[in-house]
């Protein structure tokens, strides 16, 4: 599981003044759960999962990850290596005691089995998102960060990309947390959803999504999003 | 520093290539004709004494030894350089401090700095090779500069978080971002240091081009000093073509279209 306590995150700005991005942002991630975090843009969402992901370690709180710590991150970008091919992308991440034989398998599941002597400069950019997906499922991570994994992708894509994500995860659950700014998104996928606030950020609810994800049809999305709407423009 | 303006490319036209060649060549021809000079001996005297050196095996001695003299020069200038000029791109401070002492550097004359490793280190092959390097370093150092200034920060977050080793994100990650700043600091490298060793040669070397240019020039005999000039313009126009462009194509062929 993920445990994060951020008392204080600020950034100095260009003309000298302090700005608080994150203040007092608690929150836990269960072991073997998918958690949603939904916030406004620019309320710190990107700046905390860079403290999580350990890019960036002046702030004043804790993180603990259970286990070895063993983290994957899909980022906003696929940053895969143009200058490798699939396959070399997502085998140079590996550490030596992941067999490629389990890799297989998560490129059928992704579909990748064909493109993998490609380079990343040939492929779609929900090809390359998938590419980034394998890299960070083939890690085996106890800790999987994703940053808006499906931004900038038309509706059908992002769908289709989203199911494919689901299915990877629930194939070899691992605790995971999103950033996104999609509600529908965020009650589709997840275990739980936690709203953020306006920076500095902080938690203003976190609302189990207590219906099981094949359940979830259109009319209960809508529900639950219409939820946590409310809850969002409450006055606080 | 680039030896020809323009595209050298040749861009898929060498019979234009070959006219504007013969049309020097022949200008060249004429104007020997014309002034009937030892200054001036036409293509055929130079073809003589080409010839003739080669016969004798002097050629190729002298011109195998300037070549080792650019190479090591080369290997030494590009490494020191290189690693020069990657901290100094990394880091803001190094940068600011050493900047000074790169301008100075890259504004002292090559003269002197030959001058001065002769005189403080000897008459020697350390001495020759050493001055070669000093003269080029500054020039990789500030390509190399700017090449690490521009390398992909998202990139170095990746391979953060999936915890790549040192070597392995230099080798995976840094170098191939470098490869285009090497490529160009290489280019600029060979056309500037095989004519900065001449001069060493020229100075205080008892063999290579330079040495055999030096005698010739006290003998007057220009047909000798040209064709020692022109084999060695023909050796290293081949390592451009030959090598260099290959190496170049070879690594850059994951630059591709998206589909």
């Amino acid at each position: 599981m993920l445990d994060v306590c951020i008392d204080q995150k600020s950034f100095d700005t260009a003309n000298g003044e302090v700005l608080k991005a994150i203040e007092g942002l608690q929150f836990q991630v269960p072991a073997g759960s998918f958690t949603c975090v939904v916030g406004p843009s620019g309320c710190g969402k990107t700046s905390t999962l860079r403290v999580i992901l350990g890019l960036d370690t002046d702030y004043q709180g804790t993180v603990s990850i259970a286990g070895r710590g063993r983290v994957a991150a899909v980022f906003q970008e696929p940053r895969l290596l143009p200058w490798r091919t699939v396959e070399q992308n997502v085998l140079l991440c590996l550490p030596v005691e992941v067999g490629e034989s389990q890799i297989q398998d998560l490129y059928q599941e992704l579909g990748l089995q064909d493109l993998l002597q490609f380079y990343p400069t040939e492929l779609s950019l929900g090809l390359a998102r998938r590419v980034a997906l394998a890299r960070a499922f083939a890690l085996e991570p106890e800790l999987l960060i994703l940053d808006e994994p499906f931004v900038s992708l038309d509706d059908d894509t992002a769908g289709r990309l989203r199911k494919l994500l689901m299915a990877v995860w629930c194939a070899r659950p691992t605790t995971a947390l999103m950033v996104t700014h999609n509600l529908r998104e965020a009650v589709e996928l997840a275990d739980n959803v936690l709203l953020l606030s306006e920076r500095p950020t902080r938690v203003v609810a976190d609302v189990d999504i207590s219906t099981p994800r094949e359940e979830r049809s259109d009319a209960v999305i809508s529900n639950y999003v219409r939820q946590l709407d409310d809850l969002r423009h409450a006055p606080l | 520093m680039t030896s020809s303006p323009g595209g050298r490319q040749g861009n898929g036209k060498p019979y234009l290539w070959a006219v504007s060649l013969l049309g020097l060549l022949v200008i060249w021809a004429v104007a020997a004709e014309i002034s009937q000079s030892r200054g001036l001996p036409d293509p055929l005297a130079v073809v003589d004494a080409l010839w003739r050196e080669a016969g004798t095996g002097e050629l190729f001695y002298h011109l195998g030894m300037t070549l080792l003299r650019v190479i090591a020069a080369f290997v030494v200038a590009m490494f020191i350089g290189s690693a020069i000029g990657i901290a100094l791109g990394m880091s803001n401070r190094l940068n600011h401090f050493f900047d000074p002492w790169l301008i100075l550097f890259l504004n002292i004359p090559a003269l002197v700095v030959i001058v001065l490793a002769y005189i403080w280190f000897g008459l020697n092959e350390v001495a020759a090779v050493g001055a070669v390097a000093v003269n080029k370093i500054p020039n990789v150092v500030v390509t190399l500069r700017e090449g690490a200034r521009a390398l992909d920060a998202d990139l170095a977050e990746m391979a953060r978080v999936y915890k790549f080793s040192k070597l392995k994100k230099l080798r995976h990650v840094v170098l191939p971002q470098l490869q285009p700043f090497v490529a160009a600091a290489t280019r600029s490298g060979i056309s500037l240091i095989w004519k900065i060793v001449l001069v060493v040669e020229l100075l205080g070397r008892s063999n290579g081009v330079g040495f055999q240019i030096h005698l010739y020039f006290q003998l007057f005999d220009v047909a000798t000093i040209l064709a020692y000039t022109l084999a060695f313009v023909a050796i290293m126009l081949a390592v451009e073509f030959l090598f260099l462009q290959r190496f170049e194509k070879s690594i850059t062929r994951w630059r591709g279209q998206r589909a």
